[in-house]
């Protein structure tokens, strides 16, 4: 417990000590304003400072907002109000520390940007070549431009990759809207708005009525991606991850999850406006790049801990994998089945399709097909078109069923 | 405030008073939570509960309802609850046959008409809009099933206590209502709204609490049962299970269980009632038999240790 003096300076006292803390809270973390510090001193004041036990749950309901702040609460409590006299000290050490962390972070980042200008200064210098050629003849370019869209991203070349990452930039998903339970006024809609009659009636005093329609408003549904990025799918995963922070910048409610031998999901990562920037922030989270495949596991986790949260409101799930499983299969069937049953629709993309004779032969692939609303190649830019037009129109069953022939 | 009505019971002065005012109202709180609720009710501000399904989040506001002597105005929340069915809406009916008999009678004219019509006694007040009669518990159950915008909507109503109507004005409330909402985390809330108001994460209780909560619920079992049936739940929960049991199943078991004039667990009556506990097939299957069994033979050991120990 903080020291007590006379009641004025206790009060003094115990709201610097809480300002004290609340600094510690937040270069802990926690997003703690001023404002929360007034409440806590309010609050202290109205509980009163008695026990420690008390006191601790005071704090903790003015500062912890989450569940996963608790623990830091914690840590934070125990350091702190163990002596605050220590504490100070702490502080005063503890301060020049804290501040080291994000320098050396700046350090990073500074050839993170030294990186990207790098690459940037080197695609300029490729840039002139591309205008000359745009100069000589434009049918040309456009025909260049067609080929990138047919071609693999497996067999592009750095440069080709380059461009491809720039048309990937500027691709849209327009997923089909879902009705949403709120009115618009509209002359052709299904229903009567009684609010909005009377009201316009009554500004002619109520003499005639003209009846006025509103229809549902439509909302786009979240979406939800799980992709692959184990060493089979090393190569298209780069590419995925500048379509999935595309996707992510474009539009709200996008949760992305990454996924080889665990699940990890990198949504506030791509949300950064900068690609490198978000990638390498990726980069970061992910640690199990092009290694093995748990698919079964992976979803299982998914189903587990995030289902329930990013799946409410009608998700639209694309899954991104190869679909070669590394421990057999086991208990995908049941996992995907669950994943299926929990989304509104559920889309696979496979970059295997790019094979023309391909057929779902793996027992991973033949697990997972039967639970898919649709099944889509995803390997050269044109697949990345279809798939939006796709997606902007309701799923249809009969895409799927040559598929579903081949299982038998 | 009610401490100047002397029928009505006063609001509690202390974090004891608060944990005891919840054991009046047989709520078995610990000491975090009742140190929130006092916070609550003491400073004005919003409660926010979260946690899984079935932990006692709704119960805490309909207990402090029936203790403070308030009314209890629950907002269940649902994808696309908008204005009209959670703060109010015109009786448009009732709107048309004035109109038209003020016609009749020919006395108004159209201004008078046009105030009279957009008056208080035409509004359907829903759940928010009673909250400007006296100070009542509100409570606003999960949340997470409204949309954001709706999130966005209480926050004015949450931190002034007061309502905008465009044809009439704002409409404030007289004294600020005690405000529960709930949450089962099925999406993050916005911050903006959380930060006005005390949070509170309300976990699996103890085995000791979950002991007493039975004692107070349930307490037609069997005590040697009830202590079988919690080290039960409690091993459960320790299991990777789709949905982990809650008090509520546990309640709802051990009455199960009671009705079935069961003494103590054995595995055939474990698997015949598991219905009660879990809620999804693939828990049932997994739970069901051989691991039943291991848990079962554990917590024998484990029950039959702690009698052997003096005190327990």
């Amino acid at each position: 417990m903080p020291a007590i003096g006379s009641p004025d300076d206790q009060r003094g006292r115990l709201v610097d000590n809480l300002i004290l803390f609340a600094r510690v809270l937040r270069a802990a973390g926690l997003p703690v304003g001023p404002g929360k510090v007034i409440d806590a001193a309010e609050a202290v004041r109205a509980v009163g400072v008695t026990s420690r036990d008390d006191f601790y749950w005071t704090l903790h309901a003015v500062f912890v907002n989450r569940r996963d702040q608790r623990e830091v609460f914690d840590q934070a409590f125990h350091v702190f109000w163990r002596n605050p006299r220590l504490l100070e000290r702490m502080m005063s050490i503890a301060l020049p520390q804290t501040v080291v962390p994000p320098e050396e972070e700046r350090r990073e980042l500074s050839k993170r940007v030294a990186d990207a200008f790098r690459s940037m200064n080197e695609s300029e210098a490729n840039r002139p070549q591309d205008k000359i050629e745009t100069e000589f003849d434009a049918a040309m370019t456009w025909s260049e431009d067609e080929m990138l869209r047919h071609q693999d991203f497996e067999k592009m070349s750095t440069e080709e990759l380059e461009r491809a990452k720039r048309a990937i930039a500027r691709l849209r998903l327009p997923v089909e809207e879902r009705p949403i339970r709120r009115f618009q006024l509209h002359p052709s809609g299904n229903r009567f708005d009684l609010r909005a009659t009377l009201r316009r009636s009554l500004r002619g005093g109520g003499q005639d009525l003209e009846i006025l329609r509103k229809r549902q408003r439509t909302r786009r549904p979240p979406l939800v991606i799980l992709c692959d990025i184990s060493g089979s799918m090393a190569r298209y995963a780069r590419m995925m991850l500048h379509f999935l922070h595309a996707i992510a910048n474009d539009r709200d409610r996008v949760y992305t999850f990454l996924f080889g031998t665990r699940l990890t999901n990198v949504t506030r990562h791509l949300r950064y406006k900068d690609p490198d920037v978000a990638l390498a922030k990726v980069g970061e989270a992910a640690e199990d790049w092009s290694g093995g495949t748990r698919i079964g596991v992976s979803l299982h986790e998914f189903n587990r801990l995030w289902s329930r949260r990013v799946l409410a409101q009608g998700a639209v799930v694309l899954l991104i994998s190869d679909g070669l499983d590394r421990e057999g299969a086991k208990g995908l069937a049941r996992e995907i089945e669950r994943l299926h049953k929990s989304s509104r629709r559920l889309v696979w993309l496979n970059p295997l399709l790019r094979y023309e004779g391909f057929e779902p032969k793996s027992t991973g692939i033949r697990a997972m097909l039967p639970h898919v609303d649709e099944f889509r190649p995803v390997h050269n830019l044109e697949s990345l078109e279809q798939l939006a037009a796709a997606l902007s129109r309701p799923a249809s069953p009969e895409e799927m069923r040559p598929w579903l022939k081949q299982l038998h | 405030m009610p401490e100047g009505d002397k029928t009505a019971p006063r609001d509690p002065k202390s974090v004891d008073e608060t944990e005891a005012l919840l054991a009046r109202g047989r709520y078995v709180a610990d000491r975090a939570l009742a140190t929130a609720v006092y916070l609550a009710l003491k400073l004005n501000r919003p409660l926010f509960l979260e946690g899984e399904a079935g932990v006692g989040k709704t119960e805490i506001a309909k207990v402090l309802a029936e203790t403070l002597g308030r009314r209890l105005i629950r907002l269940q929340c649902y994808e696309g609850l908008d204005v009209a069915s959670a703060v109010y809406e015109w009786n448009y009916a009732r709107q048309m046959i004035e109109i038209r008999l003020a016609e009749a009678a020919g006395d108004k004219d159209r201004e008078t008409l046009g105030k009279d019509v957009f008056s208080e006694q035409f509004l359907i007040k829903r759940p928010l809009l009673q909250l400007t009669g006296g100070p009542p518990v509100l409570l606003i159950d999960e949340l997470d099933r409204a949309d954001e915008p709706f999130e966005a909507y209480l926050l004015e109503v949450l931190s002034d206590w007061q309502i905008t109507i465009p044809e009439i004005g704002a409409i404030k409330a007289k004294a600020p209502p005690i405000v529960v909402v709930t949450s089962n985390r099925t999406r993050e809330i916005h911050d903006a709204l959380k930060r006005r108001c005390f949070y509170y994460w309300v976990d699996y209780p103890t085995a000791e609490r979950e002991l007493d909560i039975l004692k107070v619920k349930a307490p037609n079992v069997p005590a040697a049962l009830s202590r079988e049936i919690v080290a039960f739940v409690q091993a459960l929960r320790k299991q990777d299970l789709f949905k982990l049991p809650g008090v509520a199943e546990t309640i709802d078991w051990a009455q199960a269980l009671a009705q079935l004039d069961v003494v103590a667990l054995d595995p055939a009556v474990v698997s015949s009632t598991l219905g009660a506990l879990l809620k999804y097939q693939d828990d049932i299957a997994k739970i069901q038999g051989s691991e039943a069994m291991k848990i079962l033979e554990q917590i024998k050991v484990e029950v039959s240790a702690a009698k052997r120990r003096p005190g327990a």
